[in-house]
This record gives C-alpha cells, structure tokens and sequence, in this order.
C-alpha cells in the first residue's frame, strides 16, 4: 500500500498522509479497503481449509446430476428426472411468483389502509389503526402458519363434494366454478381456440382507442371546461346499467342446488353487479373508458362463435383435476404465504402512505377544496400524486422485504427457491456452501433489480428542478 | 505494510487453530457430557417426557454411549434436528453423534463424509390411509394427494415408486412429523409416507389409530443408524460397540438387572470379556473397564429398548430380531 503513497511530489512527506486534509481521507480509505479484503480473503481462505479438512471440495457439478425428487407446483415443466438446475429454476420462479403477486398485493391494501387510517370518520379510521398495529407486531411466520391452518381445518377436503356425500354435508363449488378446497382454490383455465386472436387484435385496438380517448378527453375538457360532452355522458351512464345487470345475469344461480344456495348467491351476485353499476354509472368518463375496453371484446366474443371456453374444475379419484388441461390450481401454501405477506407488508405500507400524505402542506387540499373538488378527487387528484414523491423511496425497503421474506414459504411447504435449491437440494447433495452461495447471489440479483426499477420510477415522478 | 503483515500472521494463527482440533473422545471428556442429535419428536424413537426429559429407541442409544464413556447415563444433552438441519449439525460439530432414524445410503456415507456405524433398526417406507378412503394397495394411490417429509430419503423413493409405476400424485411437502399429522388429519393429503416404524409409531397416537392402515406395500430398504464425521474413527468405535455391546447383551442375556452381577461372576469368557471382568477391551477403546456394564445398565440391552418403546406402538421384531431368531441383528466377537 506504501507504494503508491511514497510516490512524493515535492515536498511530500509520510505523514502528510494523516495529518494533510487533501490526503487524509483517500489514505484512510485505501486503508480501511484493504483491511477489508484481508477479512474477506481470511475468511474465504478459512473455509476453503477447513472444507478441504472435512474431505469436501468446492465445486458446482452437482447441479448437472439428477435431482430425483418431485415439485408439486412447477411453472416450467419439470419432473423428477429433471436436473438439479431445473429444480432450482422451477424454485426460482415460485419465488418470484409469490414475490410479484405480493407486491401489487400489499400496494393495493397499503395505500387503502393508510388513506382510510386518516379517514374522518372514527370507526374506519379506528380500524385500520387496529389492522396496522395487530399485524404489524404479530411474527410474520406466526401469519403464514395462521392463514395455512384457517385454510386447511375449515375448508372442506375433496372428497367432501363428492356425490354420495348427504346433501347437508356435501361441499359445492362457489358460483359453479371455483373449488375451495383444504388443498387449495381450484378455479377455471381459459382454453383459446380458434378465433381467439380475433380477440386479442381486438383488445390491443381497444387498448390503442383508450389511449386516443384519453388525449382527445383532456383537449376538449381544456377547451369547454366539462369532463365530456353530453351525450357521451349518457352513454357512460346507460353502458353502467348494462354492466351491472350483464354482472348480475352472470353470477346468476343455477337452480339445482339447495334453497340457502340459490338465496345466498343470488344475493352476492347482486350485490356485486349493483356495486360495480352504480359505481360506474357516478363515474360516467370512468364508464365510458371501461365501455371502450369491454364492449368492442364482447362483441368480438359473440360474432367469433365464442372462441374462449373454460376447463372447470372436476372432481377425478382424489383430487379436482388440475394441470395442463384441466383448471388451475392455486395450492393453499402459496395463498397463505401469499395472504400472509400481503396483510402484513401491506401495515407498513399503509404507514408509509399516511406518512406521505401527512406530509403534503394541508392548504393544498383546502385550495383543491376551494376550486371545488370533492374529497375523493381532491385525494386521488392532488394530494396523493404528491404524497407519491415521499411514498417511494421507503417503500422500496417494503418491497425487498417482502421479496425476502418469501423465503419463510417452506414453513407452509411452498416450494420456493429456499426450498428446492437451499432445502431438498442442499440435504440430497450436501453442498451447503455452493447452494447457500447461489441462493444468496439469487436474492442479491433479485433485490439489486427491484431496486434499480423502484429508482427509476422514483427518478421520473421526483419534482423537476430546473 | 505491517497491518498487511500483522493480518497475514493472524489469518495464519487462526487457520492452523481452526484445522488442528483433538480428537473428538477427548473433547468430549473435557466439556464432561455427550451431544446427541435426535430426532425433533417421534414416538418410541426420541420423545419427551412432561417434565422434559427425552426418552426413546435412539435416545437410549445415546444414554447408553453416555454411560460407557461417563458412567453415567445423564451425561448427556440432546439436540432436535430435523430432516433438513441434522446433517449440518453433525458436519458442524454441533452434535457428536447422530442418532435420529437416519438411512445408511452411498451418498451420505461417501459424498457427505459421515461414517454409518452399524444398523440399529432395519426400516421400509410404507403408506399409512384412513380406512375410509378404501384403498387396500399403493398401486391404486395413483393422483393421490401425498403428504412428505423434506430432504429425507422418503422423497426420492416416493419420486422413484410413482414413476415407475406409472401413476401422478401431488407432493405435499412438510418439514416435522407434527405438521405431517396436522395435514394428514385435516385431509390436506390422502396418504402419508415415512419410515413404517415411523407411521406405525404415528398411528399410534392418533385419537383413533383404528381408523387408518399401513398398505402392504414397503417400497424400499431403510437401514437407520449412528453416524459421526467422517475421521472420526475413535470416536465412531466407541459409539459403534457401544451398540455391538447392547446387542449382544441381548444375546447373552445380559440386562440391566443382572449386569452388576453377571460381571463379577461372567458365565462365560465372551461376556467376561465385554464386562470388562477379563481382558482389556475398555483400555482399548479409550474406556473404564466396566464401560459396558454402564451401557447396558443405562437403559437394558437391545431387546430391552426395542420391548419399552417399540413393542407398545404395535412394532414387531422383524429383521430386527437377532440373527439367532431368524433377524439380521448380529454383533461381531469382543476379543
């Protein structure tokens, strides 16, 4: 390390090095660097040693051999003459499924927490203080084995649906479609025949005119001042009705199953469509948008023969059937670690939402309140896009998190990347330092990533200084 | 540079103490007790009592090791491992000896430096059903639900059976045998597949054990046993005749009752020899003489363990019987 430094430009002395300003901090930095490489290489050189010691080399052949063992949810087709590098592949993307579904997953219920936490209504906001301060102290393990057992113990097994089961006991599915089972949620797979890229083209047109509403919308609100015109507004609002109602007709029951049955969905399925109706119809440009997107699909829909069919789940020997062709099935371990890491990340993010819009001036919402806004538009229209430019930098921090914390999946026996690659793996192999080496670079990559695409996005909403 | 130099030379120190470590019979008998790694709870193997004391197949095996070395059959602590951790645990010395109903295969004895020190309990993997769900046979299991114990042998075999077979099933993947009945119980799986000691022992405390059956089929070969670090050679002799003792104890007819009494008096040379009445057997392994009489007074000899823990859930002898009954347990001659 002297070598560089000795290198004296007149007049240069040893101990310049500490006591001059313009030297002291790079010297102290080259030092405190090496320093830690000599840790770094100390410990890799240790256990390079004592591995040699106990008879094991280091190296990640292993990876190639067969990993004889079985996965029960797989993404990418794997079986159990895979290879080990497959196995951790299909272990990989579990993570990254689980990761992906919590993340939008715990933004959604976070930021409807922490606006509803500030909520001048004492109830609501009561609530959510109790939902941010039970879950926030309650171990998130704990959570994920809560919401397994509630899974397991009080929904019904397969067998339960079974015809020879008396008509009290038996199990149905949920509106003639979903199976809920204590082995998971059996719903319906889509199968796209013939036709169906109609739809698609169909669906990337509408996609293509939303965009073109929307510019030529905000021309012509600039320009007369309203929202939309007339008769486009009663368009929006007949379209809301028929959307209701075209909800309503499709939840509607079928009539084979029992009195309490037909009641039950009847109202759930109503309650459903007049929510959504009179939702859109209140929100008549909302309601012209979402005419713009549905209606050309399910014109498209009818005029192609219905190209679209469903695999429903079917009960086949001791299971629904699931798979390739048969419906899809959401195991209970990934909807309770999915619940679970949504709920309790989705606390902190509700605080961090509250803390943003706490930290908006409150004369910006009583100057939107003056131009007469009401409070819903003066939330989503003012306060929040500001309160974004605070929310993000820390919900970075809730992301990884969550991403981490993933890895807590094998207490359910999801098969995450820990629990193929860093499990089953490690223990057939005995390569604990490879395997716990490339699990750490795999979460490393993952949270680097994360954080690199939150920055970004950081980067263009933050306030343009200029 | 003398940072440099001062770190080089403490690097150095510190890898020659990580590399030069005693033997493991002497670090045992300087920190005064035996580190056992058991399983985390299975009934008749490794179990606890209401007040915490474990009790069991494998934990007896552990006592009686306790006591060779001690002479008592306490000096000894016990670390519940799981499927996944036990390994780590022994390779890391965090556990002198593994005793936890772990199968003898190529791998773990070559690849992952163990060294297996004999058999204690010959084993296949069975299925265990509810009676209701009326299957009679493992080939009529095909797109069963099955639940599984993680990072054990059980997995590859289930994987290996189905396979050949020709029939699907989905995996349910579960770290303890507790969780294993939780989901079995509540139907989250149709079939659960361990050991059949390990089934049979789980039936057994269930609410209502009649309820469910054993299929037939055993579908493959587990012999369990001890096993310690590879290199471990002195240390693995002390352990493996430890249990060669228990067993021809029971050959013998050597119990804890008469053990005292037989080594004073020895019957005959063989057992004179193994009580440490003749000979010089415990000097040899590193022992006190009576090093055996300790063993077999710490909790019975072999037939004694098997008939107190394992008679009672319903196990029979089987292979496990001694060679001269027709089994495969056989101890080779103290001499």
């Amino acid at each position: 390390m002297t070598s560089i430094t000795e290198q004296s430009q007149g007049g240069f002395r040893l101990d310049m090095l500490w006591t001059d300003a313009r030297y002291r901090s790079s010297f102290l930095q080259i030092v405190a660097f090496l320093l830690l490489m000599l840790a770094v290489g100390w410990l890799v050189s240790n256990a390079i040693a004592n591995l040699a010691a106990l008879g094991k080399d280091f190296n990640f052949s292993f990876l190639g051999t067969t990993a004889s063992y079985d996965i029960n949810q797989k993404l990418i087709s794997y079986s159990s003459t895979s290879l080990h590098w497959e196995a951790a592949v299909v272990g990989m993307l579990n993570t990254l499924l689980v990761a992906f579904m919590g993340c939008i997953a715990c933004t959604v219920i976070g930021v409807i927490a922490g606006v509803l936490r500030l909520s001048k209504n004492w109830v609501v906001s009561k609530l959510m203080l109790v939902y941010i301060e039970a879950v926030r102290n309650v171990p998130l393990l704990v959570q994920i084995l809560l919401w397994y057992s509630i899974f397991i113990e009080s929904l019904p097994a397969p067998k339960q649906f079974r015809e020879n089961v008396p008509e009290g006991e038996r199990a149905t599915l949920w509106f003639d479609m979903i199976a809920a089972t204590n082995r998971g949620f059996y719903v319906p797979r889509p199968v796209f025949e013939a036709g169906s890229m109609v739809m698609l083209i169909v669906f990337v047109v509408s996609v293509l005119a939303l965009f073109l509403f929307n510019g030529i919308r905000a021309k012509y609100q600039e320009r007369s001042g309203n929202e939309i015109p007339n008769a486009l507004h009663l368009f929006g609002q007949a379209f809301a009705i028929v959307f209701g109602l075209g909800v309503i007709w499709l939840l509607l029951p079928s009539f084979d199953q029992g009195a309490f049955g037909i009641i039950w969905k009847l109202v759930v399925g109503v309650a459903i469509g007049a929510g959504l109706g009179f939702a859109l119809y209140s929100m008549s440009t909302l309601s012209v948008r979402v005419a713009i997107l549905v209606l050309p699909l399910v014109i498209a829909y009818y005029v192609m023969g219905q190209p679209v069919s469903w695999l429903y789940p079917e009960l086949k020997g001791f299971n629904f059937t699931s798979g390739e062709d048969a419906s899809i099935h959401a195991r209970n371990s990934l909807m309770a670690l999915w619940l679970a890491l949504s709920i309790y990340t989705g606390a902190f993010v509700a605080e961090i939402v509250r803390g943003g819009i706490q930290a908006i001036p409150k004369g910006q919402s009583e100057a939107a309140g003056a131009l007469g806004l009401r409070p819903g538009r003066i939330m989503s229209l003012v306060i929040l896009p500001q309160a974004l430019r605070v929310i993000i930098p820390p919900q970075i921090s809730q992301y990884l998190n969550l991403t981490k914390n993933s890895s807590l999946a094998i207490a359910v026996g999801y098969m995450d990347v820990t629990g193929t690659l860093g499990g089953i793996t490690l223990n057939q192999t005995g390569r604990e330092m490879e395997c716990l080496l490339l699990l750490m670079a795999f979460y490393l990559t993952i949270s680097l990533s994360i954080s690199a695409v939150i920055n970004w996005f950081n980067e263009r909403i933050k306030l343009k200084e200029r | 540079m003398k940072t440099s130099v001062f770190f080089g030379t403490l690097a150095t120190a510190a890898l020659a103490a990580g590399l030069a470590s005693a033997g493991t019979l002497d670090d045992i008998k300087a920190k005064g007790h035996v580190q056992c790694g058991v399983s985390t709870g299975l009934a008749g193997f490794a179990f606890t009592d209401e007040n915490g004391k474990w009790h069991g197949f494998d934990v007896g095996l552990c006592r009686a090791v306790a006591a060779a070395v001690f002479g008592d059959a306490d000096a000894v602590k016990f670390t519940p491992t799981t499927g996944k951790t036990r390994f780590t645990a022994l390779a890391s010395g965090e556990v002198d000896v593994l005793a936890r109903n772990t199968t003898w295969t190529l791998s773990r004895d070559v690849d992952l430096g163990f060294t297996f020190l004999g058999v204690n309990y010959y084993d296949g993997q069975g299925f265990m059903v509810p009676k209701s769900l009326g299957v009679t046979s493992a080939t009529e299991l095909d797109g069963a639900t099955v639940c599984i114990q993680t990072g054990t042998t059980t997995e590859l075999n289930l994987a290996d059976f189905f396979r050949v077979n020709g029939m699907s099933y989905e995996p349910l993947p579960i770290e303890t045998n507790a969780e294993a009945q939780q989901n079995y119980l509540a139907g989250a799986c149709d079939v659960y597949t361990t050991d059949a000691s390990g089934l049979a022992a789980t039936k057994a405390t269930f609410e209502a054990p009649d309820d469910h059956v054993l299929l037939p089929e055993i579908i493959s070969k587990e012999p369990l046993g001890p096993l310690v670090r590879e290199g471990d050679e002195v240390w693995g002799d002390v352990v493996k005749w430890t249990y060669f003792a228990l067993l021809a104890a029971e050959e013998y007819g050597v119990t804890k009752g008469n053990a005292d009494d037989l080594a004073s008096s020895p019957p005959n040379p063989d057992v004179g020899r193994m009580l440490g009445s003749e000979g010089n057997m415990g000097e040899m392994l590193g022992l006190p003489a009576d090093w055996a009489v300790h063993a077999i007074k710490a909790g019975g000899n072999y037939g004694e363990l098997f008939d107190e823990y394992l008679v009672p859930l319903g196990i029979g002898r089987g292979l496990n019987a001694l060679y001269s009954q027709g089994g495969l347990q056989y101890a080779p001659p103290f001499r």
